[in-house]
């Protein structure tokens, strides 16, 4: 008998005491007025047995090891066992169907609790994040000091298993991916921002509605390529062509370089910024925009001196919001930016971030007691700190600037 | 104070940049669009070469013993040099013999014996075959390696030319639909390589994706917004972790699934199992938020209605609400299903990232995804994989065109049955 076969029996069974309390509530119905529909009666005598016999074999489940332990290979007991429960609890709540019994309020009770379980789901997701995270980083901060992580310059987590062995020193400074990522960030808000702001306030100021209707989709594609997809078109097309342009001008560029990426995460993120400031600026009240333009303001003027300024604390949250998308961002970087931890400011160079180390650290073969697997959850600690940071001052910037229009 | 004419130019140079923002971005997805369009779409087709195949009796079973279990042992990579000998019999010399072996995949072996599995009978008897060409001659067919260039620069020497020619001006070579990219597994020869792992893969984890978020985050959804006690700690609890968690990098869940699925679990490695539940994970508050949108603009007479009839509050909910609210909440589901089809990097992270051949059987079997293949084939610098890889993006992109577009029906829908 295995689990499987336990369940199916359960449902099957309930299935027909669903039927056997819609019988027994119709025959009443035919001769008094019952509180509860007949089906509410089946369905109630459905749900408790199922849920009473599920609980009854998951503690069994939980305790057979601890409490009897004899039993626990015997799969039959256990089957019995829960078809006796499921078949108690049914005949208990047979007997109670009667006229006033409250059984529609029943089961709604149970759908509510049923969707606030689910609902805490998202609680149980946050702590598992928090926990798998935390728990491995704090292992890591123990074979390396977390100064020596936070403020090291130099990243190198092949661990030598020599003494002497060349170009493999254990260091985990991570000060090198910090600025990878951050240069990277900066290139592509540095394409996003000035092309998503001037396309959003296009769209929402000139624009007619037809183009709005044609443009505004059109852009949106952008939102919908896979990452991964941007990252081959850096690779084949982008990379190289930054290659070959810089040979024009006589610089030699690597073939991975924090230009070629930032230039594509850039592109990624342009409809993630317009549509923001696009939200944020038909927020600004008509009222402002009319009375610059009726004391004889341009619509630029009034755009650059009036819709700005008064967008600006959105627009400013909307970018940190764009940033710390940026800096999580994974695929284009691992296929266009490179492996190598440089600590540089030259955008010609390849650069490494925090999230490709991640992914460098963790995929293939892994032994979980060494620095170097551990030490990607401490990234990932840092990662995870550092975009929730970003995202809630971003967001409370947002809300505070609508508020303060409402 | 400036004159006119100086700030009706400022105002025209102002609505330029607007126009030049929205035409680079624009240029951008189309330059996107055709480069990856561009290198991929060859990859459809493949080149066969016609070989006259003498199924020789002496070679398959000298014996005659007619019995599979035998002759599947047999000398099938001979037969295939014989016959290709036979097309080109002026060829001699060791090198140059092998220099020819090299125009067919050798993947032909195993199709002729196909054959013979399939047909017993066939021994004995000659039969022209079409056999997959080697990835070099499919590029050069293909006009992916140009035949003018000098002989040291191209793949392709100028004998192996002579030869194709030959072939091609007796018609025993020609370009087919591509079968072998929908029906194989990976392979380290591009030719013989396919997309049927990543596709299965795909779509084992998104089924699993759908039965694990969909009903978790309707029903959040759902709570939030209707039957949730209003300024209540907890409540509020749960809204700023959905919205935290919207925000949360991809690859945390990758890190997520790895120390919580794969060892605290020991659940197994490369799974579309494991990959649909840590893209559950991530698609959750995907679902819930716009859920809770569209529960928000049902409007509120039609619940009232409702209780005012004399309907529960639950009643109200599932059977008034609910279905009005449906399609705006199909349309976030399959808005984040196309999100999780295109996620790759958590699933890089939980070892879905793999040289698989086998086509997957079930949840638990090793398997790739679309947006994985892309990223094992975009490392590789062949130039039959780049094609290939391109043509994977292609596919990628036709399903979430369709998804998007029935997402967009079911919100014109929505928005029909809200006003």
């Amino acid at each position: 008998m295995n689990m499987t076969v336990i369940l199916i029996t359960l449902v099957l069974l309930a299935a027909s005491s669903y039927y056997v309390g819609l019988k027994k509530s119709v025959s009443i119905q035919k001769s008094e007025k019952l509180h509860s529909a007949p089906i509410y009666h089946g369905s109630l005598l459905a749900i408790y047995s199922l849920i009473v016999s599920l609980l009854f074999i998951l503690i069994w489940r939980l305790f057979e090891n601890y409490l009897y332990p004899e039993f626990s290979l015997s799969k039959n007991l256990i089957f019995f066992l829960s078809l006796l429960v499921f078949l108690i609890t049914a005949l208990i709540v047979f007997l109670k169907i009667e006229k006033n019994f409250r059984a529609r309020e029943k089961v709604e009770n149970i759908i509510e609790i049923f969707l606030l379980i689910c609902s805490t789901v998202a609680i149980l997701i946050t702590i598992g994040i928090l926990l798998s995270v935390i728990f491995e980083a704090t292992r890591f901060f123990s074979m390396v000091p977390i100064t020596d992580f936070l403020f090291g310059t130099h990243w190198s987590p092949q661990i030598p298993i020599r003494e002497d062995q060349v170009g493999s020193s254990g260091a985990f400074g991570a000060i090198p991916l910090f600025t990878g990522t951050f240069l990277i960030a900066f290139i592509a808000m540095i394409i996003a921002g000035p092309i998503g702001l001037m396309s959003a306030i296009y769209m929402s100021e000139y624009a007619t509605k037809k183009t709005r209707d044609i443009i505004k989709p059109l852009t949106e594609i952008l939102a919908g390529i896979p990452t991964v997809v941007y990252g081959f078109f850096a690779v084949i097309v982008v990379a190289p062509f930054i290659r070959s342009s810089g040979e024009y001008f006589g610089l030699n560029i690597a073939s991975e370089s924090a230009l070629a990426a930032g230039l594509v995460m850039g592109i990624m993120i342009i409809p993630f910024v317009s549509s923001i400031s696009d939200d944020v600026i038909n927020a600004v009240p008509q009222n402002l925009k009319d009375g610059s333009l009726g004391v004889g303001a341009t619509k630029s003027e009034t755009i650059v001196k009036v819709i700005i300024p008064a967008a600006l604390p959105g627009i400013i949250g909307g970018l940190l919001l764009a940033i710390s998308r940026a800096i999580g961002e994974t695929m284009i970087v691992v296929m266009a930016a490179g492996m190598s931890a440089n600590l540089t400011a030259n955008p010609l160079e390849a650069v490494t971030t925090v999230t490709v180390q991640i992914l460098v650290l963790l995929v293939g073969d892994q032994e979980f007691d060494s620095p170097k697997t551990l030490a990607a959850f401490a990234l990932g600690l840092v990662l995870f700190f550092m975009t929730l940071i970003l995202n809630y001052v971003a967001l409370n910037i947002v809300r505070k600037y609508r508020e303060q229009y409402e | 104070m400036n004159n006119l004419k100086s700030r009706i130019a400022k105002e025209k140079r102002f609505k330029a940049y607007g126009i030049i923002s929205i035409t680079t971005a624009l240029t951008l997805l189309t330059i996107l669009f055709v480069s990856i369009f561009s290198q991929g779409y060859t990859a459809f087709q493949e080149t066969r070469i016609q070989l006259p195949v003498y199924f020789d009796q002496e070679i398959l079973d000298p014996n005659k013993t007619n019995d599979w279990n035998i002759i599947k042992k047999a000398n099938f990579n001979g037969l295939v040099k014989q016959s290709i000998r036979n097309l080109f019999p002026e060829v001699s010399g060791r090198s140059n013999k092998r220099k020819l072996y090299k125009i067919v995949s050798s993947s032909a072996e195993y199709q002729i014996r196909n054959i013979v599995n399939n047909d017993l009978s066939i021994i004995g008897s000659k039969q022209n075959i079409w056999v997959l060409a080697d990835d070099d001659v499919d590029m050069l067919i293909k006009g992916n390696i140009n035949r003018n260039l000098p002989e040291n620069e191209r793949r392709i020497d100028d004998q192996e030319l002579m030869w194709i020619e030959y072939l091609e001006s007796e018609n025993l070579i020609k370009k087919v639909f591509n079968k072998t990219l929908f029906s194989s597994g990976d392979s380290s020869e591009s030719e013989q390589s396919g997309i049927l792992v990543a596709l299965l893969g795909s779509f084992y984890a998104l089924l699993i994706t759908l039965v694990l978020s969909f009903p978790i985050g309707i029903a959040t959804a759902v709570y939030l917004e209707e039957f949730a006690p209003k300024d209540n700690k907890f409540v509020d609890f749960i809204e700023v972790n959905i919205n935290n968690l919207a925000a949360v990098p991809s690859i945390i869940f990758g890190l997520l699934g790895l120390a919580i699925f794969l060892n605290f679990f020991e659940m197994p490695r490369s799974a579309p199992l494991v990959g649909g539940m840590v893209l559950s994970l991530m698609t959750l508050p995907r679902i819930i938020i716009p859920a809770r949108a569209a529960l928000k603009s049902v409007p509120p007479s039609i619940r009232e209605g409702a209780l005012g009839l004399g309907a529960s509050n639950v009643q109200a909910v599932f059977n008034h609400v609910l279905p009005i609210a449906t399609p705006g909440m199909l349309t976030g589901t399959i808005i984040g299903m196309a999100q999780a089809l295109g996620e790759s990097a958590p699933l890089l992270i939980i070892g879905m990232v793999a040289f698989i051949v086998d086509i997957p059987q079930g949840f638990t079997d090793p398997a790739t995804t679309l947006p994985v293949q892309i990223y094992l084939w975009a490392d590789t610098p062949e130039r039959g994989f780049v094609e290939r890889t391109a043509a994977v993006i292609m596919v990628l992109l036709i399903f979430l065109v369709l998804m998007n577009s029935l997402a967009i029906y079911l919100r014109k829908k929505f928005e029909k049955n809200i006003t």
